[in-house]
């Protein structure tokens, strides 16, 4: 039992590692907005998306200790299934709605098109 | 998939039955409860998933009302993801302590962390108060609802956190080291390093991109 408790909880360094990492991937993300250092809105706001899903991978690594060792495997398996689901979720419900914007122009663009009609 | 899911835990008490004799009988007990809190954390996982859905597909509808660029200040949303950074680390801590059995360092840890979390509330509240005197309610427009539910939603959960913490500190004061607080302790730091985790995609979705668009 002794060594199953032990082995989620961490140590010491995998803490102080887990947690200098999250500061450096909050602090990178900050200063990109505070700072205003890129140019490109696009690429700045792909940057902050990509460090801030690093940081929730560190985050289940050091902090939550999700392992991949066989005992544990319930928590990478429902976690894995939630992870599909959110994906399911948000795209789609992002992807979706985007094509609704595109497709229902506003009132004023279809009175201007049929007005222009021939 | 959901056959699969549905399978697991099954399969996983069959396999570590055999293990334990009596002396251990409790050990299978606490796998189950740190199974179950885990399903429970994976269940308001997709609560706040579809929230952050919502946010992504409403956060541009302003109806005239203000942008994000008009009413967040980062520096304030800096110092609050510190704050919950910090109780990380310091819950980490306590759990460090509670494993080498020193009742005084896991208390002791453990206010630290309710200090940051309470730190974080009453900067997440400062916030709120000040965008309702300015006239951002919900009611403002599409972008303001769904802002307040998300980190509204968020900030009831780190509340809850909280409360959770000084009961616990008080059933340590009362019990010590037993091995249900430590169970309880082991639940609530899942529970803090979840939340820290939700904060995240608060940050960088909400405010930090909110800010740039």
């Amino acid at each position: 039992m002794s060594d199953h408790a032990q082995g989620g909880h961490g140590t010491l360094k995998s803490y102080m590692v887990g947690f200098l990492l999250s500061v450096v991937l909050t602090l990178i993300p900050f200063w990109i907005v505070l700072g205003d250092v890129m140019d490109s809105t696009g690429w700045a706001i792909a940057i902050i998306f990509t460090l801030g899903a690093t940081q929730m991978l560190v985050h289940i690594h050091y902090f939550l200790h999700v392992s991949l060792k066989v005992e544990a495997g319930w928590q990478v398996m429902s976690l894995g299934l939630t992870v599909l689901l959110l994906v399911i979720v948000m795209a789609g419900s992002i992807w979706v709605m985007f094509n609704l914007d595109e497709n229902m122009m506003p009132a004023h663009e279809q009175i201007e098109r049929v007005r222009n009609l021939p | 998939m959901t056959g699969t899911s549905s399978d697991t835990p099954k399969e996983f008490f069959v396999i570590e039955d055999p293990h334990h004799g009596d002396d251990h009988g409790e050990h299978h007990h606490e796998t189950g409860t740190m199974l179950g809190f885990w399903i429970y954390l994976m269940s308001d996982c997709l609560i706040f998933g579809i929230l952050f859905a919502t946010y992504a597909v409403l956060g541009q509808n302003y109806a005239a009302g203000p942008a994000p660029a008009d009413l967040f200040e980062i520096e304030l949303i800096l110092v609050a993801t510190f704050a919950l950074l910090f109780s990380s680390i310091t819950f980490g801590f306590a759990v460090l302590r509670m494993d080498m059995n020193d009742l005084r360092g896991t208390i002791l840890w453990m206010i630290i962390t309710g200090l940051f979390g309470a730190g974080f509330l009453y900067l997440e509240l400062k916030e709120f108060t000040h965008l309702w005197h300015i006239g951002a309610t919900p009611m403002a427009s599409a972008f303001l609802s769904s802002f307040f539910v998300l980190v509204g939603t968020h900030g009831l959960h780190v509340l809850g956190g909280s409360i959770w913490l000084i009961v616990l500190l008080i059933q340590l004061g009362q019990h010590g080291l037993s091995h249900e607080n430590k169970r309880r302790v082991m639940c609530l730091s899942l529970f803090w390093h979840f939340l820290d985790l939700i904060w995240i995609g608060v940050f960088s979705l909400v405010y930090l991109t909110g800010v740039l668009l």
